[in-house]
């Protein structure tokens, strides 16, 4: 069975592994363990104490808080429920007219206000950029991704992990 | 058995028991491993060598070049076992067109012998668009049907009432082009001569087309003879039984490769394709603006299965993007075949191992006979966009960092068209393939490809501009150039896109016509931006001969719009807008035109970008100076052609970024308040689209 070690796993989701290591991996078998690796490197990583459950970006986990399957930013803030879409804890900037657009397009190269607007979802203590959602004027708030995580455990026995 | 019988039995047994033809056991697979492998890989080979060989028989550059084609073996109910590489988009396709010809029992009439040949390209039966040509032949044994051989190729020009193989204009079936609606178009081995004097009228460039068939032939035959000699060699009951293991195999491969990669859940992304015909279109029916909505749900259950839905989808319309079922499942397949079923064992098991939901009356499943299909990808595309945010979202879960990408350019700026070469007084079509090296999406470890992925085809190349040349003889290339700020702005940047300056030269009755995305919707990942925006640039009556002619600058690229570099360098009509779509237009000697090929979206924080990694996009042109220091707060300076980071005013620049974010946001509850207040007062297009959506499905408008 495929297994890489704690260093290499941590160059590669760092962005620092060489191509050819990187390419290695990409077309090689999987490593059956990664989740529990990459879960425990990211643990050591956060400021907070509650254990991750499931890592659902660069910056936000789904943790174990008392009990509680919480949404938590790596600075420590809670969006709450998982179960709930996290954006609406967060704090948005929407860019709907061309002089937002400008500020980040160059001339010719934005979209125009009447088709599309852009929403910058940020963490409310962190200011971290989480998600951007370009969408037309009135779409609801896009729930991306609910996970199933008694099935996901129930996988994660039958894989042998 | 009768091939309807068995089809009917086949699908009977798939019900009731889970397993493809009821294999609970995999005997052969269990017993020989090895040599199941062995005869797979053989299988596989000769299909790849069909299509490897049979392209050199086109005279096309998209089929020899860029290698538009696919071949496939199918059981005798049409159920694909395996397929060559290139577009892969036929996974599914030449199935529903054999299972078609079987349903509507063409073994009575016009029945189905050894040395037949049948043609497709009908949508509505099994295809994604007319201009991918189907040839299928029945693979005979002692008497006895044990399989089908089947080829596609994409064709230069498909007849339509504008030239080239993706129209824009068409708004019924009737201004589509040449139809082949599973018709046997040979018998004993050889093609009717009727059928190709029909076609060779049909189309605007014959040589291509016929070059094309034969192509096709040559590698069903290819495919026919590999097959043979199989079962000479290992017996035909070996063959039967092996061809189903391997189909039910390739139904639990990608159960397993869906378990062994992702999280169980629902996943969701929405995508749109931004359509402003409105008083441009020559047809009033016609003349308005469309937004296209396609809402993606992803549900993977927990025994590994993957249910895709598009359940509040748009209407479809009087345009060529209309999309049938089957052209929704080829878009689907040629992605899943990038990122979870890329071993070459994809095939109809894979089909079975997923359930999909493209609600019928919407854009993605247009019953309607006499809709036109020309164009699909131009929602298809777009629409799979939201595909792998979702997918890699449980990529990324699991720990796959490396599988996670964020999206991918659309294959937008479609030029086509046609004229007269005055000085070889022949036809000339405009039938440009180039679009297919746009930028891949960023990873979550790496930058996305620059200039070279299309959805479409898993091995694009932009193909040589010579090549073009020789095909499109009244359009050279002044330059093919990087775009700057093409690529999605990220911690890890979309790929970079490209620009395209072309002039007319020798031309006569010459019209082009081009769809560019200039509104693009969908977005990045994880904080990462969409790629930007395109726009339309062209010149008339300009004085370029005479720039020529006395050795002066001419343009070669557009890289800062803001710059007006063409207006300062051309006399002439220069038209820079953002109109989005060019209707067919003529343009004369020495007119110009540019387009962009797209970047891809990026994923994460901009700000979050290593310094380092931005100052090599501005020694690169990825990035302007401007927009490192606006989007990733990154400061820099030009010395001597390089840039050198102030890693101080970086860090400044991006705390004060953090700044600005916290004093200009809001909260949800007040940006709610604001997009609610939005719904009153919406443009029209936006309005209709959710009006089509809510009446398509109440579950959906419950649910906003």
């Amino acid at each position: 069975m495929k297994e890489y070690d704690r260093k290499t796993i941590e160059e590669l989701i760092d962005g620092k592994l060489p191509w050819q290591k990187l390419k290695e991996i990409i077309t090689s078998e999987k490593d059956r363990k990664r989740f529990f690796l990459v879960r425990d490197i990211l643990q050591q990583r956060v400021r907070f104490p509650e254990k991750i459950i499931l890592p659902l970006s660069f910056h936000l986990f789904i943790v174990d808080k008392n009990g509680e399957r919480v949404i938590k930013c790596d600075c420590g803030f809670e969006f709450g429920d998982y179960r709930k879409n996290w954006k609406e804890k967060a704090r948005v900037y929407i860019r709907d007219t061309m002089d937002k657009f400008l500020e980040v397009f160059p001339e010719f190269m934005t979209p125009h206000p009447d088709w599309v607007e852009i929403r910058e979802y940020y963490c409310p203590s962190c200011f971290t950029l989480l998600e951007v959602e370009c969408v037309p004027p009135g779409y609801p708030s896009i729930f991306d991704f609910l996970p199933d995580i008694e099935a996901f455990e129930e996988w994660l026995k039958e894989i042998g992990d | 058995m009768k091939l309807k019988e068995m089809l009917l039995y086949s699908e009977k047994i798939f019900k009731e028991s889970g397993f493809y033809y009821g294999l609970k056991e995999l005997k052969l697979k269990e017993e020989e491993p090895l040599k199941f492998e062995r005869f797979f890989a053989r299988l596989r080979g000769a299909v790849v060598a069909a299509r490897e060989t049979a392209l050199h028989i086109s005279a096309s550059p998209i089929v020899r070049n860029i290698g538009e084609l696919c071949f496939a073996l199918y059981t005798p109910e049409g159920d694909s076992i395996v397929l060559s590489t290139g577009i892969i988009v036929h996974v599914h396709t030449m199935s529903e067109a054999i299972k078609w010809m079987i349903r509507n029992d063409y073994e009575d009439d016009p029945g189905i012998n050894d040395g037949d040949i049948f043609s497709n390209n009908d949508p509505l039966i099994g295809d994604v668009h007319p201009t991918d040509v189907h040839t299928m032949i029945p693979i005979f044994y002692k008497g006895e049907i044990i399989g089908w051989a089947g080829g596609v190729t994409h064709e230069i020009d498909i007849g339509a009432t504008t030239p080239g193989h993706d129209p824009i204009v068409s708004t019924s079936r009737f201004e589509d082009g040449l139809y082949l609606v599973c018709e046997k178009i040979g018998s004993n081995h050889k093609i009717h001569k009727d059928h190709r004097i029909r076609c060779q009228r049909a189309v605007r460039t014959p040589l291509y087309w016929d070059l094309d068939e034969k192509c096709r032939v040559a590698g069903c035959y290819i495919i026919r003879d590999a097959v043979l000699k199989f079962i000479d060699e290992e017996g035909i009951d070996y063959y039967k039984e092996f061809v189903r293991e391997v189909i039910e195999d390739g139904r639990r491969i990608f159960i397993q490769r869906v378990k062994e990669r992702l999280i169980p859940g629902r996943y969701r992304a929405v995508s749109f394709a931004a359509i402003p015909f409105k008083g441009k279109h020559p047809l009033k029916k016609a003349s308005k603006d469309i937004l296209m909505h396609a809402p993606m749900e992803v549900e993977i259950t927990k025994d590994g299965k993957i249910k895709l839905s598009f359940d509040g989808a748009s209407k479809p319309g009087y345009h060529p993007f209309n999309c049938s079922e089957t052209a929704m499942q080829g878009g689907l397949w040629v992605l899943l075949s990038q990122v979870i079923a890329y071993d070459g064992r994809v095939n109809d098991g894979s089909y079975l191992a997923m359930e999909y939901n493209f609600p019928p009356g919407s854009w993605c499943n247009t019953k309607d006979p006499t809709a036109s299909f020309g164009t699909p990808w131009m929602f298809l595309i777009p629409a799979y966009g939201a595909l792998f945010p979702c997918l890699s979202r449980g990529f990324f879960a699991r720990g796959y960092w490396e599988e996670v990408i964020a999206g991918y350019g659309p294959t937008g700026s479609m030029i086509a068209g046609g004229g007269i070469h005055t000085v070889l007084n022949i036809y000339f079509p405009v039938a440009n393939f180039e679009l297919s090296c746009v930028g891949l999406g960023a990873s979550a470890i790496k930058d996305g490809l620059d200039w070279g992925y299309a959805m479409w085809n898993p091995e694009s190349d932009q193909g040589d501009a010579e090549i073009w040349e020789l095909l499109e003889l009244g359009l050279p290339y002044l330059s093919r150039k990087v775009k700057p700020n093409t690529a999605g702005y990220g911690r890890y940047r979309g790929g970079s896109g490209w620009e395209c300056i072309r002039i007319a030269r020798n031309v006569k009755d010459f019209e082009i016509y081009l769809v560019s995305l200039c509104h693009l919707l969908g977005g990045g990942i994880f904080g990462g931006y969409p790629l930007n925006a395109g726009y339309l640039l062209r010149a008339h009556n300009t004085n370029l001969k005479e720039i020529f002619e006395n050795k002066m600058d001419y343009p070669i690229d557009d890289e800062i719009p803001a710059e007006r570099k063409m207006e300062n360098l051309i006399k002439g009509e220069v038209i820079r807008n953002k109109e989005g779509v060019l209707f067919p237009t003529e343009f004369k000697d020495y007119d110009l035109i540019h387009y962009i090929l797209f970047g891809g979206p990026g994923c994460g924080d901009p700000i979050e970008r290593e310094p380092e990694r931005v100052r090599e996009d501005l020694d690169e042109k990825i990035y302007t100076k401007d927009i490192a220091e606006k989007v990733f707060g990154v400061v820099a300076k030009e010395v001597n052609g390089k840039f050198i980071v102030d890693l101080e005013s970086t860090n400044e620049r991006r705390k004060k970024i953090r700044e600005e974010r916290r004093k200009k946001s809001i909260s949800f509850e007040e940006f709610k308040k604001i997009e609610l207040k939005k719904l009153k007062s919406l443009p029209e297009h936006v309005r209709e689209m959710f009006k089509e959506s809510f009446e398509l499905s109440p579950r959906y408008k419950k649910e906003f």
